[in-house]
């Protein structure tokens, strides 16, 4: 079968470890730190979380037919790829508790071109994580990122939740389309469900994986461990807006473990949204404002810089004033006279591809 | 006996001639109306009794039958009490019938036989004109306004007693004064120098009075847009005398029309937004115009426009596109006018104040905001402009324009388009077709390329372009320019609203 590169004892592996779901998150329950659990043989996972199934389960996991795996992944037109394989990304084995197997929506071969090796010699990647419930400001940050980063060639890596992570995904696909999803789930299942669209895109352009085998429909305690996988991913691990008790903040802690870099985006010390982010600040996180900042530690500092533009004086001289700052026709209006050009040298930039229009009437400019 | 007397009564807002029989015979007292009456018709019975023996003459102790013909057309309101009256004392003798026969009769009458005004004296005189009568006797208040028609003898009568004189040949009633009745309200026109900084929103409101072009402003709480819309009126060109009688008709029906004579104003209409479906378009069991022809060559101002009931706003969408509305009840179709230009307001997102920090918004909140303005109506709206808060030098500073001097740029784009477009049935750019948009915007290439550009991206539809290019004829017209040239489309294209996250959230 092409595309699935997965050993038996992985593929088994896998298997236990979805019908044990119902456990793990009973334990998860218990206080139990699901990465231990995680990071368990097979038998110490049956001995442990078992109960009064443990024989049974390790009867059917001896009788397993494991090329009905195989055949039911590539039905679910996904790739599976185990950590015995070549295309296997090299940096998730800094993970004592990596996922067996990788399932893959969108090729393990663009896989590799977007996450694979390890993190010395692979592509770059940048994990830009946050809350679900962003305001409209972190959504533009997150998007910004995404698309300077992607357009600079640096992979894109989120978990495709509502807010940040979406947004990070969103601005990845507006430029070169490198970005790579996990999920809690199963790699064929959209989830949230309104993100089915996100999800198509992605798949199309970029990558959606997943620990878990196709169909399988997350629980809670498979979003704290897919996390982990995110943060393994990446170079570097962003925090765009979280709240003191956000789970993004246990991808920036696995970075942190890991010894990735970890960025967060400042946000006013009053807001208790960004309390998450300004805290990881305090104890050091890269300041990170824009996708220069991120590249600036990724990528290194100046090696990035965007071309000179050529475009008319007119129309530069409107483009400075945004980027300066004075970002909505308003600020840029004195007199109701003024309004026709300037609106129209906007839209000359927005046409041109230099500005975005954001909400608000604001006007976002387009890193080149 | 018998006696007959011509009357009116309004189907929509046409006059129908309606023909009221008399007959009295010997017999029982009695008195009974027929002829597909609604209650405040049946009701007249005691209202004709009661003047006809308050204002001094005899009611005939005799078997009175009324019959309103044709008896199949529905007929409501109290406008029949005159004429009933006068067709009773013509058949009894008290009248002269021949007189009866060359005029139309219509008001209400009091028990004491004094005359009321009541709505659609406009189109009760249009009918009379266009019956060949010589002349309407009608409620005093209303004289002004029924001699608008021109063609015919109007003779307004305060009293039962005064109409019998006036059929008689004994009197000649004096025309009122024009101030006469009800005083007019002072229009005091708000102007736009009571409005700092906002010169971009000034700008968009001076394109859509110029072109009547479609307006939604969004912004935060309290910056101004409701102020600002407020003041369109003070920019609009005078009513022609056409606009103005069509304005009259559809306000005298409504019952709205208090002033004497022809309208003088453009109506500005802003319905509250928990108005309804037939509220805003006209309907109900005898069909009444409603606010978008209550707007007709004016002004609806929809504020709050995402909390308007979504029926409400889809009902809009044929009023807006034809410039009428059809409203079909039981047999009958009544026809609207509703050439009136939008003029709409809404947050940003459901508390206010996105995007600035203060924002208290989820995305799904934004989606769902942005849901309820989005789709067929959103189409119809040729200019977005998101209000700032204007910066706090401004706010202080000079005024920043004047209804006087935009009028007076209005004005002029105007007078350039009437040139054009005499002859096409178009007024504005905004009425233009599909038709006339082709023979009269013509684009030189380079001013095409971007139009092309954004369609292809798939930012606009085929209707956006067509919009898109009604703005931009009238910017050139306001800039007085023949052509339509390149900065004019780009401008025309920054004011659509299609362009991602304009006003929506993003991903």
């Amino acid at each position: 079968m092409t595309g699935i590169d997965a050993c038996d004892a992985c593929l088994s592996r896998t298997w236990l470890i979805a019908h044990l779901a119902g456990a793990i998150e009973v334990a998860r329950h218990e206080k139990r730190r699901i990465r231990e659990i995680l990071a368990l043989s097979e038998e110490q996972l049956l001995a442990s979380l078992g109960g009064m199934r443990a024989a049974a389960l390790a009867g059917e996991l001896e009788a397993l037919d494991v090329d009905g795996l195989r055949t039911s992944v590539d039905e679910a037109g996904l790739e599976a790829l185990c950590r015995h394989a070549d295309t296997y990304p090299a940096r998730l084995h800094d993970l004592d508790d990596g996922p067996a197997v990788l399932f893959v929506a969108g090729g393990a071969e663009r896989l590799v071109d977007l996450v694979g090796g390890d993190l010395d010699d692979g592509p770059r990647a940048v994990a830009v994580v946050g809350t679900r419930r962003a305001s409209i400001d972190a959504l533009e940050v997150a998007r910004g990122l995404g698309r300077g980063l992607a357009a600079a060639r640096v992979t894109v890596v989120s978990g495709m939740a509502l807010g940040v992570d979406s947004a990070a995904h969103t601005g990845g696909l507006e430029s070169s389309g490198r970005t790579v999803a996990v999920l809690a789930g199963g790699a064929d299942v959209p989830y949230p469900p309104s993100k089915a669209r996100l999800h198509r895109l992605i798949a199309e352009h970029g990558c959606v994986v997943s620990e878990l085998p196709p169909g399988f429909v997350a629980m809670r305690w498979c979003f704290p461990a897919r996390n982990r996988i995110i943060a393994a991913l990446g170079h570097m691990t962003i925090v765009v807006e979280a709240a003191q008790r956000s789970g993004s903040l246990i991808t920036a802690e696995v970075a942190a473990d890991l010894g990735r870099e970890i960025g967060a985006v400042p946000g006013p010390v009053t807001a208790w949204r960004s309390a998450g982010a300004n805290a990881l600040l305090r104890d050091g996180a890269v300041v990170i404002r824009d996708a220069r900042d991120a590249l600036d530690a990724v990528v290194g500092v100046d090696r990035h810089d965007a071309p000179e533009l050529h475009i008319e004086p007119r129309l530069r001289d409107v483009l400075v004033a945004v980027a300066d700052g004075r970002d909505t026709l308003a600020a840029l209006t004195h007199t109701p006279a003024d309004a026709g050009p300037t609106l129209a040298a906007l839209t000359e930039l927005e046409l041109m591809g230099h500005l975005r229009r954001a909400p608000g009437g604001r006007y976002v400019v387009i890193p080149q | 006996m018998l006696a007959r007397v011509t009357t009116f009564t309004i189907d929509g807002l046409e006059p129908r001639r309606v023909t009221v029989e008399v007959d009295v015979r010997a017999g029982l007292p009695h008195f009974t109306i027929v002829g597909l009456a609604d209650r405040a018709v049946r009701e007249s019975r005691e209202r004709v009794k009661g003047a006809i023996l308050n204002s001094g003459f005899d009611f005939p102790l005799k078997r009175v039958t009324v019959n309103l013909a044709p008896a199949s057309l529905r007929k409501a309101g109290p406008g029949f009490d005159l004429a009933i009256a006068c067709a009773i004392l013509a058949a009894v003798g008290a009248l002269p019938a021949d007189a009866l026969e060359r005029y139309a009769v219509f008001g209400e009458l009091g028990l004491s036989g004094e005359i009321r005004p009541c709505r659609g004296a406009l189109a009760v005189a249009e009918g009379t004109a266009r019956a060949g009568l010589a002349g309407l006797v009608l409620p005093r208040e209303r004289v002004l306004e029924a001699t608008l028609v021109g063609d015919i003898e109007v003779l307004g009568a305060a009293s039962l007693p005064q109409v019998a004189e006036i059929l008689r040949g004994n009197e000649r009633p004096e025309p009122p004064e024009p101030d006469d009745g009800v005083v007019a309200l002072p229009v005091r026109h708000l102007d736009l120098a009571d409005v700092r900084g906002h010169a971009e929103v000034i700008e968009a409101l001076t394109i859509a009075a110029a072109g009547g072009h479609n307006l939604l402003l969004s912004g935060p709480p309290g910056v101004g847009k409701t102020m600002i819309a407020r003041r369109m009126p003070s920019i609009l060109p005078p009513l022609t005398r056409a606009e103005a009688l069509e304005v009259t008709r559809v306000h005298s029906v409504a019952g709205l029309h208090y002033g004497a004579g022809l309208a003088s104003e453009r109506p500005f209409r802003a319905p509250h937004h928990l108005i309804s479906a037939s509220g805003l378009v006209g309907g109900g069991p005898v069909p009444v115009p409603g606010e978008a022809s209550l707007a007709h060559n004016g002004v609806l101002f929809l504020d709050e426009l995402a909390e308007f009931p979504r029926p409400a706003l889809e009902a809009l969408r044929q009023p807006l596109e034809d410039g009428r509305v059809a409203i079909v009840r039981g047999q009958r179709t009544a026809i609207f006018p509703t050439r009136f230009m939008l003029v709409a307001a809404t947050n940003p997102c459901p508390c206010g104040h996105a995007p600035s920090r203060r924002c208290r918004c989820n995305e799904g909140d934004l989606a769902r905001h942005a849901r309820r303005l989005s789709g067929p109506l959103l189409d119809r709206i040729d200019l977005l402009v998101h209000v700032q808060r204007p910066a706090v030098e401004r706010l202080a500073g000079e005024p920043t324009a004047s209804s006087a001097a935009e009028r007076a740029r209005v004005v002029d784009a105007r007078e350039r388009q009437a040139a054009r477009l005499d002859g096409t049935g178009a007024a504005c750019n905004g009425q233009m077709d599909a038709r006339v948009l082709r023979r009269h915007v013509r684009l030189a290439s380079e001013a095409e390329v971007p139009l092309l550009d954004a369609y292809r991206r798939g930012d606009l539809s085929a209707r956006g372009r067509d919009r898109t290019l009604r703005v931009a004829r009238t910017i050139a017209d306001l800039a007085a320019s023949d052509a339509v040239l390149r900065d004019h489309i780009v401008a025309a294209l920054g004011y659509r609203h299609e362009a991602s996250g304009a006003l929506g959230a993003v991903a």
